[in-house]
């Protein structure tokens, strides 16, 4: 089948920032007054001739998206994948229509139905029953198609009991599992999905992968973002990455991925200065990331130590912020997670460039690469402070001397836990 | 991961890849930078529904939760005649349209300005009131605003049948110029929402842009002819005063309304017209041009 519905040539979406240039500490009052006056001048010659209007002295160009070509053919199931900032959504949003593009074009043949979000307009006054027929017309479903599919989506749900409840009286459990099901009966021939998983238990996660799965079997046309790789691996047979803007690799998902997270770097001091894809409020930076068995030696074995330290920069005091990393396998998928308030660690008041070091004993993943994720976050555990997400790779090595003997492969787990065994029939005694 | 997968169809397996059966009449949708889209007033049409329930949904959520729901929509209305039936006939002394009773004058003006104002206010805040749904889903935006007006229209239904009460009570009945009402609520809506869709629009960049609308309505009830007959406005400015869309709007409410005792000033009305043709141009106009970056500023 060479049925090509989507090609995309050139795509580039351009978006315009601003700066506040260099401020002098010592501020004469005519000089505000100037900059406030040319800035409204500015302003009010923006908002006369319509265009964007922006805050800041220098104003900058940046391509979110920039010669992005691709074309997928009817039944594809392609995954996007990418580190944040690289461009997903905004391609997403691009092909939804929500934006338009700043350079090139696509072609879109067929209904387009995106679900960017679950429960997009979901009012908190309606009832379940009002809100599934809102929600049904925003996504783009006719009122006949939603009345017959009412009770299928309403099953699916699992909220039969609940339907003539405001939805602000649901948990949000429901809510979601409502929001997703009515999501999931839509039939266009083109779907784009950003990352609608990531909600919900892991029981109703599972359903919804499904859902995808049946969707794509019934060989309509599928565009996915997600983080999860595990789930782009099963859904996708292709994937694109996204990197910078710009497409890094497009073929087959699983050799996409493996070089996605190939990224991270296997060094034992990472520079995470300029790392982009990260949560952060700005309150704190994760500038470096190093790691030794604890012994100033650079290979990391299985049953040896593992050391680790972060350095970090806080532009402003933070009272007790809380240090961490997680662990992931190399697919993504996080095993374990250290945190320096459940070990004890009070930090106190802290300011300026720091460095904060975990030691752990006795590791106990099996031998094979893992990724590093550095976190901090305040002393509630409300917001990540900085978080960069799987920057760091380690390749934890068959352990030698004290644990030499033992055999132990990445394919027959991840965890190893020492057991105390014994033999307690059969036995000569 | 292993639970996961359990729950999926290998990859290869289930995607025999048995396309789906493309309709003949499949639509090609070209996405380029300033294209303006071609079938835009089809698209609106193909949108009716979600017009629909949205304008349900602004009904709904605005008479649920609300203890006196609809006494609201009555009090306010009734308590504004009662005031201004004081203020303009009692203590300004200012004469009614003929025989028409003061209170069914002062009614029959504030209809259509009731209507125009909260036409106004309601459209020019829609657009940021579903933030939401613009950066997430494509449909023509025209929806929103359009959609927000109707709540206006169900406060004007109930007005209006107060106003028929009010009409009863005196025993003053309309003639047979009644019949007109319709196109004259249609102006009203269409005054009202040229200057709403620019607004609107623009509010979505310059979010500054909402506060001009409590001031216009503030404002505009004294300077349009609510509260008193726009016959007692000089002759010579009468033309000039015109140009307030909503003189047009009223005087052709109190003309349907009031039998033969408002007199009808044409060439007035035609000015009317005209201002209301043009703010209706600019914002459709307007709000054409800055919809497709909406998502990109709100």
């Amino acid at each position: 089948m060479s049925d090509v519905v989507i090609r995309a040539e050139g795509l580039g979406k351009k978006y315009l920032i601003g700066h506040e240039g260099k401020r002098e500490s010592y501020v004469a009052l005519r000089d505000v007054v100037a900059r406030n006056l040319k800035g409204f001048v500015r302003s009010a010659g923006d908002v006369l001739s319509g265009r964007q209007l922006i805050v800041g002295d220098e104003v900058e160009e940046f391509w979110a998206l920039k010669d992005v070509g691709f074309e997928v053919k009817r039944g594809e199931v392609l995954g996007i994948i990418g580190r944040n900032g690289a461009g997903k959504s905004t391609l997403l949003k691009i092909l939804s229509r929500i934006t338009e593009p700043s350079a090139g074009r696509v072609e879109i043949k067929g209904r387009v139905a995106s679900l960017l979000e679950v429960g997009t307009g979901f009012h908190p006054e309606l009832t379940g029953r009002e809100n599934v027929y809102l929600n049904g017309a925003i996504l783009g479903m006719s009122r006949a198609e939603i009345k017959r599919k009412f009770d299928e989506i309403v099953a699916f749900a699992e909220v039969e009991k609940f339907l003539d409840t405001p939805v602000k009286r649901y948990s949000s459990g429901m809510y979601v599992r409502l929001a997703f099901a009515v999501a999931a009966h839509l039939e266009p021939e083109i779907l784009v999905v950003d990352e609608v998983l990531a909600v919900g238990d892991a029981e109703f996660q599972k359903k919804c992968l499904g859902k995808m799965g049946e969707v794509a079997g019934q060989g309509r046309t599928v565009l996915f973002v997600s983080h999860n790789m595990v789930a782009i691996q099963h859904l996708c047979a292709r994937a694109l990455l996204l990197k910078g803007g710009r497409i890094a690799l497009d073929e087959a998902s699983q050799p996409v991925i493996s070089h996605y997270l190939s990224d991270a770097v296997s060094s034992n001091k990472i520079d995470l200065e300029s790392w982009i894809d990260r949560i952060t409020t700005g309150e704190a930076r994760i500038i470096a990331l190093e790691y030794d068995d604890g012994r100033n030696g650079t290979s990391i074995t299985f049953g040896g130590n593992l050391r680790i330290r972060i350095r970090a920069r806080f532009p402003t005091p933070a009272r007790d912020p809380v240090f961490g990393f997680v662990i992931h396998d190399g697919t993504g998928v996080p095993l374990s997670d250290f945190c320096s308030a459940h070990d004890g660690l009070h930090a106190g008041v802290v300011s300026g460039e720091l460095s904060i070091e975990a030691r752990v004993c006795e590791l106990s993943f099996h031998p094979g690469r893992y990724l590093l994720s550095p976190w901090i976050c305040d002393s509630a555990f409300q917001r990540n402070l900085d978080f960069p997400k799987l920057c760091a790779a380690i390749e934890i090595n068959q352990a030698a001397g004290e644990h030499g003997d033992m055999r132990l492969e990445k394919a027959w787990g991840t965890v190893y836990f020492p057991a105390h065994w014994r033999l307690v029939s059969g036995a000569d005694q | 991961m292993s639970t996961l997968s359990s729950e999926l169809s290998p990859p290869d397996a289930s995607r025999g890849r048995e396309p789906a059966p493309s309709p003949a009449s499949e639509r090609v949708i070209i996405l380029e930078s300033g294209r303006a889209e071609r079938n835009y007033w089809r698209d609106l049409w193909h949108y009716r529904e979600l017009f629909a329930i949205l304008a349900w949904r602004d009904v709904a959520v605005r008479y649920k939760q609300t203890a006196i729901g609809l006494a609201w929509a009555l009090a306010r209305p009734f308590l504004t005649m009662v005031v201004f039936t004081v203020i303009f006939s009692r203590v300004a002394k200012l004469p009614s349209d003929g025989s028409a009773p003061y209170p069914i004058l002062v009614f029959a003006g504030m209809l259509p300005w009731f209507l125009f104002s909260s036409v106004l206010s309601e459209a020019s805040n829609s657009l940021i009131g579903n933030a939401n749904l613009i950066s997430k889903v494509y449909f023509p935006r025209l929806v929103i605003p359009s959609a927000s007006a109707v709540v206006a229209l169900v406060d004007f239904a109930v007005n209006l049948a107060m106003l028929a009460l009010l009409m009863l009570w005196w025993g003053f009945l309309p003639g047979w110029r009644v019949i007109l009402l319709p196109a004259f609520v249609a102006l009203a809506v269409l005054a009202s929402l040229g200057p709403a869709l620019w607004i609107t629009a623009l509010n979505v960049k310059y979010r500054d842009f909402r506060y001009i609308i409590p001031f216009i309505v503030q404002f505009g009830l004294y300077v349009s002819p609510v509260g008193f007959s726009s016959a007692v406005v000089p002759e010579k400015w009468r033309f000039w005063y015109s140009l307030n869309p909503v003189v047009g709007v009223i005087d052709g409410f109190r003309w349907c309304l009031l039998g033969g005792q408002s007199q009808f000033y044409l060439p007035g009305f035609l000015v009317s017209l005209a201002v209301v043709a043009f703010f209706l141009w600019f914002g459709v106009h307007y709000f054409r041009a800055t919809e497709r970056a909406f998502a990109d500023m709100i």
